[in-house]
C-alpha cells in the first residue's frame, strides 16, 4: 500500500502542528485576557493600546502579519538598530498568537460585558475596588460565557496554523506540499492531511468542551 | 443629644426629566432602626442607593457618621467626593438587595470570605472565623459550601445579610429582602433581620412593605411620598392614626388589598 | 515593474507613492476574489443547510458530516486539494476560480449554520400563529418565516464577507495577484519588504473598515421586524 509511507512524515508534521497550536492559543489566550480588559479599563492608555491591538490584528489578515514578522520585521529592526530577525517557529507562534488574542479580546469584553450591573453593585456595596471587581467578581463569571466562543477560536487558531507552512516551517501543511512534490500523489495525500487536521479539531473541540464543563461547574449545580 | 449619623440635606436625585429626589431631608440617629414605606416609585429604593454610593446626588449634602458622604471638605468649601473618599464612606455601611445578588460563582463561605480577605485585609483564617460566626447567626453553618444555585430564595438571603455584616458596617441597609421571596420563606428573613434590630449599636434602615414587622422592629416610621417624607412617627401612631390622607389610602391598600 | 507600472526607488515616500497603484491593482483582485467566494458561499451554504433539513437521515447526516469536515479543516489545504486533484479528474480551472471555489467551499459551512440558526431564531409561535390561520406549508415559509430570517441572517452574512476578505491573501499559493502577493513580489524585486507589506496592512484596515461599516449600515437600515418579500 502506497499510503501508509506517507504517515510518517504526515505525523512529524501533525506533532508541530500541535505544538504551534498549543503554544500559540497560550499567548493567544493571555493576550486576549490583557486586551480585553485593558478595553474595558478607566486608563486612557491602557484603553487606546488594547483598542489599537484589537483593531489593527482584526481588521488586517493573518497572513498580512505573518508575512510582515517574517519580511518585513528585520527590515524596521535594521532601520532602528535592533536585531529582530526571529526563529520561523517564534515568528508563526507570534503572528497566530497576536491574531487569535485580537479576536478573543473581544469575546472576553464582551462577555464581562454581559455581567449584571446588579453583580456590579453588590461589589460596591462591599467596597471591591474597581480592579478587584473585575478580576475577581466580573470575570470569573463571564468566563463560562466565553468558552463556547473560545473553542471556536481554538479551531480557528489550528486550521490557521497551516499558513506557517509558508515561512517554511515544517508542519503538517509543509509535509504535505513536499510529498506532494515528491510522489504527485496529491490526491492520496490531501485526502490523508484533511482527516487528519480533521482529527486534530475533534480532539480539540472535545477538550475544549471538557474544559467549558470545569470553569462553570458552579451553574450546572442545582438544588 | 447624640449627632445624627445619617442627615440629608435637601437633597435631590434625577433620572432626567423625572425628580426622584425632590429636595429631601431625612435624619437618622445611631443605633435607630426605622422603616421606610410608601408607594411604588415614590424614591424608596433610591434614598438606599444614594448612601450606598450606588447612585449619585444632583443637589444637597448627605452626611453620614459626621462626614459629607458626596462631599469632601476641601480648601473653598464642599468639593465633590474623590474614589478615595468613597471607598472610606462606603466602609460604614452594608446594604442587603431585593435580589439578594449573591456572587453566583463563589460557595456561601467565600461570598462572606471574600470582601474581609481582600477589602479589609483580614487573614484568610480570621475571614473564615468570621464568616462561620455569621453563618451560625443565620441559622446556615451547613451551607458554607454550598453554592447559592443550591439555596432557597430565603436562605440565599440570610447568606446575603451575613456578607453585609462580614464588613462589620455601622449602618444596615435593606432594600425590601423579602418581596422577592415565596411567601413561606419570608419568616426565616424577618427572623434573622429581627435578631439584629436588638442589637443597640447598628442604624438600621429598611424599606418593606411588612407594616406587621415593621410595627414591631421600627424605632420610627417614614412614610415616602413622590420623594419626600411626607409623615414620620413612632410606628404605633403612624399605623394606628395616620395625620395625611396619603398614608390613610396607602396603609388602606396594603392592609387590605382585596378592597 | 509589475502590471507595466514601474516602482521608484529613489526615497522611500516616492517609492510607496509608486508602487500604491500597482497594490490598488491587486486590491481589485482581492474584492473579485471575495466577493465571487461569497456568492459561492451563500449558494453551497444554502444547499447544504437545506440537505441538512431533510428528514431523511440518509441526506441530512452526510450534509451534515460534510460541513463539519469544512468547518474543520484549513482552507489552504482545501485550496491545494482543488488546486491539484480536481486537474487528475480532468477538471482545469485557472487558479483565481480554483481559489474563489475554495474560499466558497470553506465558506459554506459557515453560511449554512447563518441559514440555520436565522430560521430557527423566529418564534415558534410565529409559525403556529400562520398555520392556525391555514396558511400552507409553503407560503408560511415564504411569507413568515423568511421575511423574519432576512434581518438576522443579512448582517452575519456581510461579517463573513469581511473574514473572506481577510483570506484572500491565501490565494497567493497559487499564483493568485491578490494584494498580499502582489506585495511580496516588489519585496521580492527590491528587497524592501518593509514599505509594501506595511502599506498592504494599512489598506486592510481601511477595507475591513469599509467594509464592517457598510454591514454597519445595512444593518441599520433593515427594519427589525422583518423584510415583506413583495
Ligand atoms: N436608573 C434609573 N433610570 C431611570 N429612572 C429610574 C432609575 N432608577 C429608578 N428610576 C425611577 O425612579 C423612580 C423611583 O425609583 P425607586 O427609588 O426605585 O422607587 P421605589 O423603590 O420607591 O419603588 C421610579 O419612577 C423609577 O422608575
Ligand atoms: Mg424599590
Amino acid at each position: 500500500m502506497e499510503w501508509t509511507r506517507y504517515i510518517d512524515p504526515l505525523l512529524q508534521g501533525c506533532w508541530v502542528t500541535i505544538e504551534l497550536t498549543v503554544y500559540s492559543t497560550i499567548l493567544g489566550t493571555l493576550l486576549a485576557f490583557g486586551a480585553g480588559m485593558g478595553k474595558l479599563s478607566h486608563n486612557p492608555l491602557i484603553k487606546a493600546l488594547s483598542v489599537t491591538y484589537i483593531e489593527v490584528f482584526r481588521g488586517t489578515s493573518l497572513l498580512v502579519q505573518l508575512f510582515w514578522l517574517y519580511f518585513a520585521l528585520p527590515l524596521l529592526g535594521e532601520l532602528i538598530g535592533l536585531d529582530l530577525r526571529f526563529h520561523p517557529v517564534t515568528v508563526g507562534v507570534l503572528a497566530l498568537g497576536l491574531n487569535i488574542g485580537a479576536y478573543g479580546a473581544e469575546v472576553v469584553r464582551g462577555a464581562v460585558q454581559s455581567v449584571p450591573r446588579t453583580q456590579y453593585e453588590a461589589a460596591k456595596a462591599l467596597n471591591f475596588t474597581r480592579t478587584q471587581t473585575l478580576w475577581r467578581i466580573a470575570l470569573p463569571q463571564a468566563l463560562p460565557e466565553m468558552m463556547p466562543p473560545f473553542g471556536n477560536l481554538a479551531v480557528q487558531n489550528l486550521k490557521d496554523t497551516a499558513l506557517v507552512s509558508l515561512i517554511s516551517l515544517g508542519d503538517l501543511a509543509f509535509r504535505a506540499e513536499q510529498l506532494r512534490n515528491l510522489t504527485q500523489d496529491s490526491t492520496t495525500i490531501y485526502t490523508m492531511v484533511l482527516f487528519m487536521y480533521f482529527g486534530m479539531a475533534l480532539v480539540l473541540a472535545a477538550l475544549m468542551g471538557l474544559l467549558e464543563r470545569h470553569v462553570g461547574r458552579w451553574r450546572h449545580r442545582r438544588r | 443629644m447624640n449627632e445624627p449619623i445619617i442627615r440629608c440635606e435637601g437633597v435631590v436625585k434625577r433620572f432626567g426629566e423625572l425628580t426622584v429626589l425632590d429636595h429631601l431631608d431625612f435624619t437618622v440617629d445611631p443605633g435607630e432602626k426605622v422603616t421606610i414605606i410608601g408607594p411604588s416609585g415614590s424614591g424608596k429604593s433610591t434614598v438606599l442607593r444614594v448612601l450606598m454610593t450606588l447612585e449619585r446626588i444632583n443637589e444637597g449634602v448627605v452626611y453620614v457618621d459626621g462626614e459629607p458622604l458626596w462631599h469632601e471638605q476641601g480648601a473653598k468649601g464642599l468639593e465633590p467626593a474623590s474614589e478615595a473618599h468613597l471607598r472610606k464612606m462606603r466602609q460604614k455601611m452594608g446594604m442587603v438587595f431585593q435580589h439578594f445578588n449573591l456572587f453566583p460563582h463563589m460557595t456561601v463561605l467565600r461570598n462572606l470570605t471574600e470582601a474581609p480577605r481582600y477589602v479589609l485585609g483580614l487573614s484568610p483564617r480570621e475571614a473564615r472565623q468570621r464568616a462561620e460566626e455569621l453563618l451560625e447567626l443565620v441559622g446556615l453553618s451547613d451551607k458554607a459550601e454550598a453554592f447559592p444555585s443550591q439555596l432557597s430564595g430565603g436562605q440565599q438571603q440570610r447568606v446575603a445579610i451575613a456578607r453585609a455584616l462580614a464588613m462589620r458596617p455601622k449602618i444596615m441597609l435593606f432594600d425590601e429582602p423579602t418581596s422577592a421571596l415565596d411567601p413561606e420563606l419570608v419568616g426565616e428573613v424577618l427572623r434573622v433581620i429581627r435578631s439584629l434590630a436588638e442589637e443597640h449599636e447598628l442604624t438600621m434602615l429598611l424599606v418593606t412593605h411588612e407594616m406587621d414587622f415593621a410595627r414591631r422592629i421600627s424605632d420610627r416610621v417614614c412614610f415616602f411620598d413622590q420623594g419626600r417624607i411626607l409623615e414620620q412617627g413612632p410606628p404605633e401612631e403612624i399605623f394606628s392614626s395616620p395625620k395625611e390622607q396619603r398614608t390613610r389610602e396607602f396603609l388602606h391598600a396594603v392592609l387590605h388589598p382585596e378592597e | 515593474m509589475l502590471f507595466g507600472i514601474e516602482w521608484d526607488t529613489s526615497t522611500s515616500w516616492a517609492f510607496a507613492w509608486s508602487i500604491l497603484p500597482i497594490l490598488l491593482r491587486g486590491m481589485v483582485v482581492t474584492i473579485q476574489a471575495s466577493l465571487l467566494g461569497f456568492f459561492v458561499a451563500l449558494g453551497l451554504g444554502l444547499l447544504l443547510a437545506s440537505l441538512k433539513g431533510v428528514p431523511l437521515k440518509i441526506i441530512a447526516w452526510p450534509a451534515a458530516f460534510i460541513t463539519e469536515f469544512l468547518r474543520d479543516t484549513p482552507l489552504l489545504i482545501q485550496l491545494f486539494f482543488l488546486y491539484y486533484v480536481l486537474p487528475d479528474y480532468g477538471i482545469v480551472l485557472p487558479a483565481f476560480l480554483t481559489g474563489a471555489l475554495a474560499l466558497g467551499v470553506q465558506y459554506s459551512a459557515y453560511t449554512a449554520e447563518v441559514y440555520r440558526a436565522g430560521i430557527q431564531a423566529v418564534p415558534r409561535g410565529q409559525k403556529e400563529a400562520a398555520r392556525a390561520l391555514n396558511l400552507s406549508e409553503r407560503l408560511t415559509f415564504i411569507h413568515v418565516i423568511l421575511p423574519q430570517a432576512v434581518v438576522r441572517i443579512v448582517p452575519a452574512m456581510g461579517n463573513y464577507l469581511v473574514s473572506i476578505m481577510k483570506d484572500v491573501p491565501v490565494l497567493s499559493v497559487v499564483t493568485v495577484l491578490e494584494m498580499l502577493n502582489v506585495a511580496k513580489i516588489i519585496g521580492d524585486r527590491t528587497f524592501n519588504y518593509l514599505i509594501p507589506l506595511t502599506m498592504v496592512g494599512a489598506l486592510y484596515l481601511l477595507l475591513t473598515l469599509v467594509a464592517a461599516w457598510g454591514v454597519r449600515v445595512l444593518d441599520t437600515r433593515l427594519p427589525k421586524r422583518g423584510i415583506p418579500l413583495k
